[in-house]
């Protein structure tokens, strides 16, 4: 295998000033949430230009960046002197690669075509220019998140994009159940962060540096011992930024926010930033095999959990949450693979933010014609009724369940080839999943778009406005032909090895190998068992009660129900008692310690104007005191 | 020129005037007040640029003699430590005392208005006085003359128990206080140097019994002060009872003396002590963290909900000053300086909430974000700063703290940060509650910050987010000094375990 190429200074260019990616966006967001009101008319047209500056500038870098050769292609920009501690010193720069770059493009440019979306569809919320300003701030935390040269810039943009996800998910807080689920995803994120953190500890006390170039050069000199924890803490950080088992609970809460925000930040950038972190530290796990295989197996367990959290849900977009768990799981799995899974698993997470983007906001097309229902018993025919919709929506379902040349085909099926090839368990378990993402899928799709109409009364389903739609048809294109472009003659792995390192023996795509045809199958299956139950058959209007296993996925695996016995009623059990302790024990101690030596806890609470006894009191009490150390001083 | 007298002299000078002012001219009094806290913010920040960080150690050194039989001394000085944290007291005096502007004016509790802006005057000068002074001595007698002031704040304008909380915060302080006399002069008489001046005593006491006794007469003053756990109970009654704004100097400053005390005289005059009780310091510091997080999180009194998360913050504060290395020392001195902010902050919101609710119980909120968007924003921010989000300053303080602990206790660090998660639950719970559902029947006629109101939160939120971004201005007057201290102690510094060479290092790769 060979190592990722060298890490070389860059000033001037485009490159040089890659920080405007980050700054403008940050800026966008500063004026429309300081400037208030005044703002409110023309703040998400701020909002859209920033994103597209922000944009711009990425595709710059990115054709200045191709005009280096490969191994010239990772650039560091220092920008200044960031955290001078004692001993520390973090210098913050900006590290321009393939694997930085890829992202860059995919948060700016995704993130542009869902702020112009978010224009049709906040179009009615009085605090529209608020929304802008957070899904603003939102990729400029993203952007620091991928482009940082070190740990510790990444964490604060791992924390950033956190606040914006609080923000976001809790933007219509006079709902109690939005502000729980922004609370929720808030703290369980942090439990997540504790990994990230500590991880960064091991590295700093380590290498002494925590800059992604020196770390990984030093990788080789560390033990085995030290590099499985810093894998293993930087996996817990990577699992609760991307809702993987056993962090995933805040995922389906997080659908409360507003559909574009589901669509941006919790489908397409924000839940996959636990597979670059992954990636990124690639060394760390190829020298820390025991890490990198609970990275699999965490990878595999998500990915099974999440499909069949998808097969039970009638709200739309907790069951396209399902699928979200479910295919970052399949990133996962490929990369803990090593550098043979790096390049699909960051190229199945660029085709999954086309595609899960461009279904989350067909979903937000369909709640808009359908009065913000979510409950997909209560859509059905809406085929005919939103053609753009449909037929978007359509292309990113067919990418998803990896129709043959589509998007999803090309990436998801190299993550299970290369799985089988490492390990058969995992690889078979891989494509037992994708056989059930073609069943959960179909029957969303044939729920909502196909059967009879089971609309509620006063419900007149109509085409979303074309601010909407075109985001639509962009995303679907992407859905489409991304995949494709990216696997094939291995053009993607190509272009990302000179940042994370190329295998040994490029992988080549097999059409017909047996995976990829029991893969098909299965897929085949699960999709005809959905068209009997949900297209073709009648879809009860009321969710029938279901077998055990059913209410097992509908109720999330009782992921909810565990935490609350582990956690939440243990903590708030201890909060009581210890809330008790301290106003009876510790406080009662030192009130009893006062009553015995100077009279009743109870005079205490009496003094009213006793200042000047209790001062006399004490001058006494010191002074004996005083005396009685002289003596014992003086005796010594 | 004599900068801290000077800065010491303006204050009382003012405190005077205010107290003449004729009766019934409270706005006069309050508009003297306010004015005479910025021309010393002025003063300070004009010494600020005259400072060398890499000069002298101790600068704008005054010595006088006041005690010659006794060889106690006038003496003022500051290192960068001291320098940050008179910063932090003058930068919040005005704007306590633009948030207090109608605190004290309750007509039915009939006390003087001008009074109240008096002591905040003499109190600031004593402020400064305790940071600056390097005779110990002189900084015993700021020490408990501050307690004066401050007790007269809480006992005669705080709440409804104000006078229980005020002698409970009274004797807890001069109990401490009275053993580090003892320990004062204790040490003036085994030192047998015939001077209080704390440079001339550092590695005079060699004796390792006579050290540890020493250390705890002072310790246990400063660990009631700053407060640790267990010494803790008098805070959540002083700051609950006490006006906010007195509440911010109280908790933001004046507990702070705790904490520099522990750096500066049970660290540099004991420091074989200080090693030997460093286990149990850490622990009970630990334990601090996490008990201060989780009683928070059950707090239904917003005002004691806030002081619960300071002593969970004092934790790390303590932690960073024993763990003894030069990471961790900077982080718990950058604290100091950001929890007065963070905490000052919340401190003001919670008494403007109050003042427009008159509870400070969190159950009677709801709701407020939809009628009062930027008190609700503002607070916000004050809390994300209080759980130490990245991007405001409190991060950089707290993660300077926790790396720098585990450079030499990996367990504590570890424990420690689960108080990052405790955070997330006091802060956003208290959030949820009060800001988010259903506006509350009684919040709907809150009207939403004024000028006054944004004049006093801006400034401070500002320093938040401008030292989170950009803190070095802070960490290069704070890093020599806390190396300076380390080197008195005489502790190891740390070094990675595989060290990247110097020049790869600067390559970037």
């Amino acid at each position: 295998m060979e190592t990722a190429a060298e890490i070389v200074q860059h000033s001037g260019g485009v490159i040089g000033v890659s920080w405007l990616t980050i700054v403008l966006p940050l800026l966008g967001a500063a004026i429309l949430l300081l400037g208030g009101r005044r703002t409110d008319r023309w703040g998400h047209l701020l909002g859209v230009a920033m994103s597209l500056a922000s944009f711009v500038v990425a595709v710059l870098v990115f054709v200045e960046l191709l005009g280096f050769g490969p191994d010239q292609r990772r650039r560091v920009v220092e920008l200044y002197d960031f955290l001078p501690g004692g001993t520390i010193d973090v210098k913050m720069g900006l590290l321009l690669d393939p694997l930085s770059i890829s992202f860059a493009l995919l948060i700016t440019g995704v993130g542009s075509l869902i702020h112009i979306y978010s224009i049709g569809y906040m179009a009615h919320d009085p605090n529209r220019r608020r929304f802008f300003a957070y899904l603003n701030l939102f990729i400029a935390a993203m952007l620091l998140l991928v482009l940082a040269d070190n740990y510790l810039g990444l964490y604060v943009g791992w924390e950033g994009v956190g606040l914006a996800s609080y923000l976001l998910i809790g933007f219509w807080q006079h709902k109690p159940s939005a502000a729980a689920a922004a609370k929720k995803a808030f703290i369980v994120n942090r439990v997540g962060d504790m990994g990230l953190a500590l991880g960064i500890f091991v590295i700093f006390t380590t290498f002494g540096t925590v800059a992604f170039g020196p770390v990984m050069s030093g990788v080789p000199q560390a033990s085995q011992g030290t590099l499985t924890l810093i894998g293993l803490a930087l996996l817990l950080g990577a699992c609760g930024k991307s809702a993987q088992l056993p962090l995933q609970s805040w995922l389906l809460d997080a659908m409360e926010g507003p559909t574009p925000v589901s669509a941006l930040i919790h489908a397409a950038t924000m839940v996959t930033a636990g597979v670059y972190l992954v990636v990124r530290s690639g060394p760390i796990y190829v020298g820390a095999p025991t890490a990198a295989l609970v990275v699999t197996i965490v990878g595999v367990a998500t990915l099974l959990a999440g499909a069949i959290i998808g097969t039970a849900k009638d709200d739309i977009k907790k069951a396209l949450a399902g699928s979200t768990m479910s295919q970052i799981g399949y990133m996962m799995l490929a990369a803990g693979l090593g550098p043979v899974g790096y390049a699909f698993a960051i190229a199945h997470l660029i085709a999954h933010g086309f595609f899960k983007a461009s279904m989350f906001l067909g979903a937000g097309s369909v709640m808009h014609a359908m009065n913000d229902e979510v409950d997909m018993r209560k859509f059905g025919g809406l085929a005919s009724k939103m053609k753009i919709t449909w037929i978007t929506f359509g292309l990113g379902y067919l990418a998803i369940i990896g129709f043959p040349l589509l998007s999803g085909y090309w990436t998801k099926d190299g993550i299970i080839e290369t799985a089988m090839e490492h390990n058969p368990i995992l690889g078979w378990l891989a494509v037992i999943g994708a056989g059930i993402t073609g069943f959960y899928m179909s029957r969303l799709f044939f729920m909502t778009f196909h059967g009879k109409p089971r609309w509620e009364k006063d419900v007149h389903p109509h085409e979303s406005p074309a601010v909407m739609t075109w985001p639509l048809i962009i995303l679907s294109i992407g859905s489409v032909f991304g995949g494709g472009f990216l696997i094939a003659g291995n053009r993607f792995m190509e272009f990302l090895a000179p940042a994370v390192g190329r295998p040994e023996e490029m992988p080549s795509f097999h059409p017909f190998s047996v995976t990829g045809l029991a893969t098909l199958a299965l897929v085949a299956v699960g999709v005809a068992y959905a068209w009997m139950r949900y297209g073709r058959a009648e879809v009860p209007a009321v969710a029938p009660r279901g077998s055990f296993l059913t209410v097992f996925a509908r109720r999330d695996l009782y992921g909810d129900a565990i935490n609350e016995a582990l956690f939440m009623r243990p903590g708030q059990w201890l909060t009581r008692l210890a809330v008790y302790f301290d106003n009876r024990g510790v406080d009662g101690l030192v009130n009893g310690l006062a009553a015995l030596i100077g009279g009743t806890s109870g005079r205490l609470r009496r003094v009213q104007t006793g200042f000047v006894r209790s001062y006399a009191l004490s001058i006494f009490f010191g002074a004996a005191l005083l005396v009685g150390a002289w003596f014992v001083v003086g005796n010594l | 020129m004599p900068w801290l007298s000077i800065l010491m002299g303006v204050p009382v000078v003012g405190a005077l005037a205010v107290a003449a002012v004729p009766k019934g001219n409270d706005k006069l009094a309050k508009q003297l007040t306010l004015a005479v806290s910025l021309v010393v913010l002025a003063l300070t920040l004009a010494m600020a640029t005259q400072f060398d960080p890499s000069g002298a150690r101790d600068q704008f050194s005054e010595v006088y003699s006041w005690i010659p039989s006794f060889g106690v001394h006038y003496a003022v000085a500051v290192d960068g430590i001291a320098l940050v944290l008179i910063a932090l007291a003058v930068v919040l005096v005005p704007i306590v005392v633009l948030a207090s502007w109608h605190d004290a004016d309750r007509p039915e509790a009939k006390r003087s208005v001008k009074t109240y802006f008096a002591l905040i005057l003499v109190l600031e000068a004593m402020m400064i006085g305790v940071f600056a002074a390097t005779d110990i001595f002189l900084f015993y007698v700021f020490f408990e003359a501050m307690l004066i002031p401050m007790y007269f704040m809480i006992g005669s304008y705080g709440g409804a128990q104000r006078s229980y909380a005020a002698v409970k915060f009274l004797l807890y302080s001069l109990f401490g206080g009275l053993l580090m006399l003892v320990a004062v002069i204790a040490l003036y008489v085994v030192a047998d140097k015939g001077t209080f001046l704390q440079p001339e005593l550092i590695g005079v006491i060699k004796d390792p019994a006579t050290q540890k006794w020493l250390f705890l007469g002072f310790f246990i003053a400063f660990a009631v002060k700053a407060p640790l756990w267990p010494f803790h109970t008098w805070l959540p009654d002083a700051a609950a009872q006490a006006p906010a704004g007195a509440a911010v100097l109280l908790v933001g400053v004046l507990d702070k003396v705790g904490t520099y005390g522990m750096l500066r005289f049970c660290l540099e005059l004991f420091p074989d002590a200080a090693k030997f009780f460093t286990p149990l310091v850490i622990a009970l510091s630990v334990i601090g963290i996490v008990y201060g997080a989780i009683v928070a999180i059950g707090q239904t009194d917003m005002k004691r909900l806030i002081a619960y998360t300071s002593i969970s913050h004092f934790g790390f504060i303590t932690m960073g000053v024993f763990a003894m290395t030069a990471d961790a020392g900077s982080g718990a001195t950058l604290y100091m300086v950001n929890h007065g902010f963070s905490t000052g902050a919340l401190f003001l919101l919670a008494g403007f909430l109050i003042n427009r609710r008159g509870s400070q119980y969190i159950a009677d909120y709801g709701g407020v974000q939809k009628v009062a968007p930027v008190l609700a924003g503002t607070f916000l921010v004050a809390g994300l700063s209080s759980l130490s989000l990245p991007g405001l300053s409190t991060f950089v303080s707290e993660f300077l703290v926790l790396i720098g602990t585990y450079e030499r206790y990996i367990v504590p660090s570890i424990i420690a940060l689960s108080g990052m998660v405790l955070a997330a639950v006091y802060i956003l719970w208290m959030y949820q509650r009060m800001m988010t559902g259903p506006t509350a029947e009684k919040v709907k006629a809150f009207p939403d910050l004024n000028l006054r109101e944004k004049v006093v939160v801006v400034p401070l939120l500002a320093l938040l987010i401008g030292f989170g971004f950009f803190p070095k201005p802070l960490l290069d007057v704070i890093n020599p000094a806390v190396q300076q201290t380390l080197t008195s102690v005489h502790v190891q510094p740390f070094t990675p375990a595989i060290p990247v060479t110097a020049e790869k290092k600067g390559a970037g790769q």
